[in-house]
């Protein structure tokens, strides 16, 4: 479970983050949306430590991260996976190599059986006999499907999206929405996705928290967000022709 | 100010929390290939060439019949030891070597590759780094060696093939008022030389922010302020050791 208590944070006196709070449960796939720069991005990094919030504090499973010595926040964050917008694979490393990374640097693992896992995990993101290719002969949705992989083959508690489906074709973001959701339920991981994409909100959202300039607006879950009242989450909603027409089907 | 705060930041991470050292071995010694190995070619025809030209310059200056020749060589011998083989070289390393690490660390920073290395709690400056840094200071000292014997023995070739000089007169010049501290001068100048350089580009690799523009930037300042730093310290190792 991740819980964050009042985060804020500021850049240059400019307030980004105006004391959110919310709670992640494992098993289910949580999103934060909104639209560009509502900082959910920014409370993402808080989350992980990339960004330190001026504020508050973010907890897993009970543990304090953010006011953790050095020592415990390594560890907390050894239970943390991450697929990065852009995938962020190392480019000097094949696929396999990549996979198997946090496996040669965080642990002791035989190398036949770090073989196994990075085998085990790229089969479950659907990617095969890709073990020697080089980062730059994927395509989009695979280097997202290596992201994945990359991000559970450490047994990892904790997983964070960041926009998961930028750059990719409907069909392949439907692909990766739906390969979260099953790893989610699969490994009873606490995934977190940073999204604008109404699609995945539709999609596989457990649990949702709507941001509107660096306030939480709304909660709750893709069965309850159509008929929410809030007219900024309103307005985003159904900047989405497909989702205005799916209302107006189910108010039909 | 700012910077030089940074800077100092940025070396303390480098030691602080790194993981354990067998965990670099393999990068360290990947990264003596690219630093060292691959920058061989280079740094022969450059340190040749060096001492080929200051051969026919000294040559050519010394009109005096009063002189020996085999001052040339003499001469040749101390300005490649105490100044051309360290200096020149590393002015072509930080190009080379330099502009690569900062190029290198910049495009890992925009493209989130460094902030993966740090969610997975992974101290990302050393684990980045050092095994450079390491490298640098393994490889750059053997570099230095091998363009100080390239460029005696270039001045040799240049100064026997020209006739400037006999291959008699140039052996006991290189022989004559040896001074065995010239060598240790050298490698001093070496390992601190090594030091700037990699430590001056992977921090200026490893702040870029922004896209592709800013990592050329990081490369271009990552050779302009080691250039800069080899010059200084070059005058002050001088004033100190000499």
């Amino acid at each position: 479970m991740i819980e964050f208590q009042n985060i804020k944070k500021s850049f240059d006196d400019k307030p980004v983050l105006h004391g959110i709070n919310g709670i992640f449960h494992p098993g289910r796939t949580n999103l934060i949306i909104g639209s560009s720069g509502t900082g959910k991005s920014v409370l993402l990094k808080c989350m992980v430590g990339l960004v330190e919030p001026d504020e508050g504090q973010v907890l897993y499973d009970g543990r304090d991260f953010t006011h953790a010595s050095r020592n415990v926040r390594r560890d907390i964050r050894r239970d943390i996976g991450m697929l990065f917008q852009g995938a962020a694979l190392f480019d000097s490393l094949s696929v396999e190599k990549n996979v198997m990374f946090p496996l040669n640097v965080l642990t002791d693992m035989p190398t036949g059986e770090k073989l196994d896992r990075v085998n085990f995990v790229l089969k479950r993101v659907g990617l095969e006999n890709v073990n020697r290719l080089m980062p730059s002969e994927l395509s989009g949705g695979m280097k997202k499907r290596v992201g994945i992989a990359r991000a559970i083959v450490n047994s990892s508690k904790y997983l964070y999206c960041d926009e998961p489906n930028s750059g990719l074709d409907p069909q392949t973001a439907i692909l990766i929405d739906e390969l979260i959701k099953e790893i989610t339920e699969e490994f009873e991981i606490t995934t977190v996705v940073v999204t604008h994409d109404m699609n995945s909100v539709m999609e596989i959202g457990d649990y949702i928290i709507y941001m509107f300039k660096g306030q939480k607006l709304w909660e709750g879950n893709k069965s309850e967000i159509l008929d929410a009242t809030v007219p900024e989450l309103r307005s985003f909603i159904y900047s989405n022709k497909l989702v205005q027409a799916l209302k107006e089907t189910e108010d039909r | 100010m700012h910077g030089i705060g940074r800077y100092f930041i940025f070396m303390g991470n480098l030691f602080i929390k790194r993981e354990p050292l067998k965990t670099y071995l393999k990068q360290i010694l990947d990264e003596c290939i690219k630093v060292g190995i691959d920058s061989i070619v280079i740094v022969s025809i450059v340190s040749s060439f060096i001492g080929a030209v200051t051969c026919i310059q000294t040559a050519y200056n010394l009109v005096s019949p009063l002189l020996p020749r085999y001052v040339i060589s003499l001469v040749v011998r101390d300005m490649t030891l105490i100044e051309l083989a360290p200096t020149i070289t590393a002015i072509v390393f930080a190009g080379k070597v330099g502009s690569n690490i900062a190029g290198e660390l910049g495009t890992m920073k925009i493209s989130e590759q460094v902030d993966a290395l740090e969610v997975m709690g992974i101290n990302s400056v050393s684990f980045l780094g050092l095994p450079k840094i390491v490298a640098c200071l393994l490889m750059y000292p053997m570099l230095v060696v091998l363009a100080g014997f390239l460029a005696i023995l270039g001045g040799y070739l240049a100064g026997t093939l020209t006739g400037v000089i006999t291959p008699q007169d140039y052996i006991y010049g290189i022989r004559a008022e040896f001074q065995e501290f010239n060598v240790t001068f050298a490698l001093i100048k070496s390992v601190v030389f090594a030091f700037l350089i990699s430590s001056i580009s992977s921090y200026k690799g490893y702040y870029t922010s922004g896209g592709a523009l800013e990592v050329g930037q990081a490369s271009t300042s990552a050779v302009t302020n080691s250039c800069i730093a080899i010059l200084v310290a070059d005058y002050l190792l001088a004033q100190l050791l000499l």
